[in-house]
């Protein structure tokens, strides 16, 4: 689960997975722009469904697992950059 | 005249398959029964039902009381303002957290409890009953309503049936389009009322739903879906070894197609991609093999008629006699070639709205001087091209407009990148050419 997983883990991997984001997306912004708490959809970042798929498409591309949406909690993994690591982070390590 | 709620099913016929499996026309009526019965009084029903087969419910339970199914193409808080005030008598049925703005929402019920031998027959209605109207973002800034009644609607299913082969046996359409949207209200749900088949209660979203989706449903299998949600799942298949279940056909519309895409999705599964086309207001009007080629072939009983630049669509199924969005060529037998949409329509995702109503919205926001929105050249086929906007509001910032525009456009509207200008280059006429407008663009995406 994530919550086994280190927080300074979670916390190195952060400027990656924002790097994946702006390069999948074509953002307008810096990775480091990417506030970590900050919602990525609406108010936040304003992604939408469109984005989740080309996030979840780099995503197994780089990390080698798929993501599913009845037996994770989408809302959740996707509700800021830092939960989106630690969802990465811990399946990486599953 | 009265039609009936099935054309092709018999009682006895599998209608959807559920997680926990099939559901047959005999329980799909004594749940829609009961589910009439739970339903306050009033004309119109807001079904934002995720679950398919929760929304067909709805549906179903809509035309046995004389409620007709309001299906807007967004769900922006101004669009439920529009609705509110069309149809103040609305009731939202809602399958998760949804909030509905000012009208009231009502929880999809628990109909374990109910007995599906009690049903004997299969339900029939007035053809000339108001069924469904869905919106669209009208040219106006308001939502437009297309009123469909039940013998246009059941008209629409019979012929997408008919067109894609689906007379006989029984179909398993997995769709990964919403069912309120027009194509996947048509080639889901009206296809399993007037065709032979039946659909997977979801709407699976990343590639591994697909799959499992694919696997929940017999063969033959046909997978309802657009061109960005196909690119995907082939390169979730080439490029992290996603295993693809057997697919005996693929559907795609909402956006063009491109060949190379259709070449590829038929060299990974073996089955045919065959396109829609139409238009919310139409409903489907054709349909191809993208790979025979540029030519459409009407579905029964539609024509066109050329007038001018403007080709207008009207029989079958068709509510009166409307115009294309896309510019044509008529050729004999009832089949046509697109040659291009029409300058300020655009379509993000399947979801339609012009130029004009973009820039309206954001001109009518409190601050905003000028604003223009402008949708850049292809930069990749098949996959989403997102629109950019150059806007003048000297005493707003940028995160002040954005919240602003998301309370009145769908989000695939939204514009990447949003960029202020202190004017935009009107010419002397007051026009902006859309050279000056891709001059903007070409500069801004020069900037770094």
């Amino acid at each position: 689960m994530s919550d086994a997983i280190a927080p300074e883990t979670i916390e190195a991997l952060l400027p990656e997975v924002a790097e994946l984001i702006v390069g999948a997306l074509n953002l307008d912004m810096a990775p480091a722009e990417i506030e970590p708490d900050a919602p990525l959809f609406g108010e936040g970042l304003g992604l939408d469904s469109i984005d989740v798929l080309e996030i979840a498409l780099v995503v197994s591309k780089r990390y080698g697992f798929q993501l599913k949406s009845d037996n994770a909690d989408n809302i959740r993994i996707f509700s800021s950059l830092r939960a989106l690591t630690a969802h990465i982070a811990a399946q990486r390590s599953a | 005249m009265r039609l009936p709620l099935f054309s092709v099913h018999d009682l006895d016929a599998t209608v959807a398959w559920c997680a926990d499996g099939p559901v047959g026309a005999r329980r799909f009526i004594a749940e829609s029964r009961a589910l009439a019965d739970r339903l306050p009084p009033g004309n119109s029903l807001l079904n934002v039902c995720q679950d398919r087969y929760r929304f067909a419910l709805g549906f179903a339970a809509g035309l046995m009381t004389g409620k007709v199914s309001l299906q807007p193409a967004s769900q922006t808080a101004e669009t439920l303002a529009r609705i509110a005030e069309l149809h103040p008598d609305a009731v939202c049925l809602r399958d998760d957290g949804f909030t509905a703005g000012d009208i009231p929402c009502l929880d999809f019920p628990d109909l374990a409890a109910v007995d599906p031998a009690i049903i004997e027959k299969i339900p029939d209605f007035p053809a000339d009953q108001l069924a469904a109207i869905l919106f669209t973002s009208g040219s106006t800034g308001l939502p437009q309503p297309h009123a469909k009644r039940w013998g246009k609607i059941v008209a629409n299913g019979r012929a997408g049936a008919f067109s894609l082969g689906m007379t006989q046996g029984c179909h398993g359409l997995v769709g990964t389009v919403p069912v309120q949207h027009s194509y996947g209200f048509e080639s889901t749900l009206l296809l399993a009322l007037h065709g032979a088949a039946g659909f997977w209660a979801g709407k699976p979203f990343y590639p591994q739903d697909i799959v499992a989706a694919l696997d929940a449903v017999p063969r033959p299998r046909m997978l309802v879906t657009t061109p960005f949600h196909l690119s995907t799942l082939l390169a979730a298949q080439a490029e992290t070894g996603l295993e693809l279940p057997a697919i005996d056909s693929i559907l795609s519309a909402t956006a063009p197609l491109s060949a190379e895409l259709a070449a590829r999705a038929e060299t990974a599964t073996g089955a045919p991609v065959l396109e829609i086309y139409g238009s919310t207001e139409t409903g489907q009007i054709a349909t191809r093999r993208t790979l025979d080629g540029p030519v459409w072939r009407l579905m029964p009983g539609i024509a066109l008629h050329q007038e001018g630049d403007t080709t207008w669509a009207d029989g079958g199924h068709i509510e009166g006699r409307l115009p294309l969005g896309d510019r044509v060529e008529l050729r004999a037998n009832g089949e046509f070639v697109l040659l291009g949409r029409h300058q300020d329509l655009i379509n993000i995702a399947g979801k339609r709205t012009s130029l004009a109503w973009l820039n309206h919205q954001a001109t009518a926001i409190a601050g905003v001087v000028d604003a223009a929105f402008y949708l850049p050249e292809e930069e990749k086929t098949d996959g989403i091209t997102r629109l950019a906007a150059f806007v003048v509001a000297p005493g707003l910032d940028r995160r002040q407009l954005q919240a602003e525009l998301r309370r009145r456009i769908d989000p695939v509207f939204m514009p990447r990148p949003l960029v202020l200008l202190d004017k935009l280059p009107r010419n002397t006429t007051g026009k902006l050419p859309r050279n000056e407008l891709q001059a903007l663009y070409a500069d801004w995406k020069r900037r770094d």
